[in-house]
């Protein structure tokens, strides 16, 4: 049928083949030159994922059962450790709460009789991974929360432990955010242990950081903890990000090698918080306030 | 007759949709980088078989969709994909009459060749990426291909798709 078919119009030519071919590779550079250059094509973008919305919801599907079956049989048993330890942690983080609120009240304090502006307490919204893997070429996931939630670009990201990374593409139900181990992502920290202010870059691997700017008799041992320290404007202050685990001084280079090994498990984290701080827009839901 | 064309087509449009799920699956970390292109797998096979219905255009679409699903540069996928549906087209004859290790081979340089302009491409917009997410999925996507070829082949005379 097919042989018929192609004996009829020469067979193997395709009428204008090249010619669209090179049409498509114009119209193709066109795109990613407005595209890298402005957000000319955000629009587009946005339309074309909201109506993959739905693919989405079904590749995470499997996954979200898996979760669900495996939360509806465990046994009574492990439910039972399980809430005895939940029950001493929240003891203990209770107790370390109380504290936490005299501490506040006096910071607070403090800052008002030196006349500087008070941290104010940030919101925060909980926000879903999709188990959607992402781009291939760097280290990104998708949530489960758009601008109908108040998501904006440039949005800080958190888990338990510590930073996990920013918004970079907000859509209008899910968003795509860059963690901060990529290659691409670089964040203001200082040492929390006595203030030294550096950069921290992502190195490609998702369980290690890199510290390229630290000289060599700068104060930094392994150990130290790295939080955010607000500089860059896009993530609120003192967050934890990273802990160091290795330091090299290489007496003639000018920079220490630095590396750190990241507070947030940025493998496996499967819920984040989504920080709004300061002058940004407000949510109804979550938040401490 | 309309109906009946787009009843034929089917079977492909579902192909792509489950290939487009298997792009976006999560993979555990060690072997993410060696996920196949499935995309391209199908494009080479649907464009090397039906030529003239699945050819540079469609191709260039389904790079659009990936290119938003992936949130890469808009565009960059696409032309990887046009210009390997491109290629595929203008040796489909070829192709067809290829023993299994030679269109293996031949689907191994297509794969290399899409590879090669994303990273070109990424080069040029300034995205840098670690090396083996270039090179691993030509790797697992050229070991696939004969899996993936005798899959839609069986799909493609039982349902009679296509033309």
């Amino acid at each position: 049928m097919v042989a018929s078919r192609e004996n009829r119009n020469n067979p193997g030519r395709i009428p204008a083949l090249g010619l669209r071919v090179l049409g498509l590779i114009f119209i193709s550079i066109l795109l990613m030159y407005f595209d890298n250059r402005n957000n000319h094509l955000d629009t587009v973008r946005k339309s074309i994922n909201a109506a993959m919305y739905p693919l989405r919801v079904i590749v995470d599907a499997p996954a979200r059962l898996w979760g669900w079956i495996g939360a509806s049989t465990t046994s009574r048993g492990d439910l039972e450790l399980e809430l005895g330890r939940l029950k001493s942690e929240r003891l203990l983080t209770n107790a370390r709460l109380q504290k936490l609120n005299a501490l506040e009240a006096e910071n607070a304090r403090l800052r008002a009789l030196l006349e500087a502006r008070s941290k104010v307490r940030d919101q925060v919204r909980v926000a879903e991974i999709m188990a959607v893997d992402a781009n291939p070429f760097d280290h990104s996931l998708v949530i489960d929360a758009g601008t109908r939630e108040g998501v904006f670009d440039g949005q800080a990201l958190v888990d338990a432990d510590g930073v996990v990374g920013q918004v970079i593409k907000a859509g209008l139900m899910t968003s795509r955010a860059m963690l901060i181990s990529d290659t691409d992502h670089a964040l203001p920290v200082e040492v929390n242990r006595n203030g030294l202010r550096t950069i921290v870059v992502g190195t490609g691997t998702i369980d290690s950081l890199s510290l390229p700017f630290i000289v060599n008799n700068a104060d930094i041992r392994v150990g130290d903890l790295l939080v955010t320290s607000g500089l860059g404007g896009a993530f609120p202050s003192g967050y934890p990000v990273a802990v160091v685990d290795s330091v090299t001084r290489i007496p003639q280079e000018p920079y220490a090698d630095v590396t750190a090994r990241p507070s947030a498990s940025l493998g496996e984290v499967r819920e984040v918080m989504l920080i709004f701080s300061g002058d940004a827009p407000p949510v109804e839901e979550g938040g401490d306030e | 007759m309309n109906r009946d064309r787009a009843s034929r087509r089917l079977p492909i449009i579902m192909s792509l949709l489950v290939g487009l799920m298997l792009t976006m699956l999560p993979l555990p970390n060690a072997i993410t980088a060696f996920r196949p292109d499935w995309l391209a797998l199908l494009v080479i096979f649907w464009a090397m078989q039906l030529p003239r219905t699945w050819s540079v255009g469609s191709a260039w679409i389904i790079g659009i969709i990936l290119d938003v699903s992936q949130g890469t540069l808009l565009g960059q996928h696409a032309l990887a994909l046009c210009v390997v549906a491109y290629v595929t087209v203008r040796f489909h004859l070829l192709m067809r009459v290829f023993p299994l290790p030679q269109l293996t081979a031949t689907v191994l340089s297509m794969l290399a060749l899409y590879q090669f302009l994303l990273f070109w491409i990424n080069g040029v917009a300034g995205v840098n990426a670690p090396a083996v997410t270039y090179w691993g999925p030509v790797l697992s996507g050229t070991l696939l291909w004969p899996v993936v070829m005798m899959f839609l082949s069986g799909m493609r005379y039982r349902t009679q798709s296509g033309h």
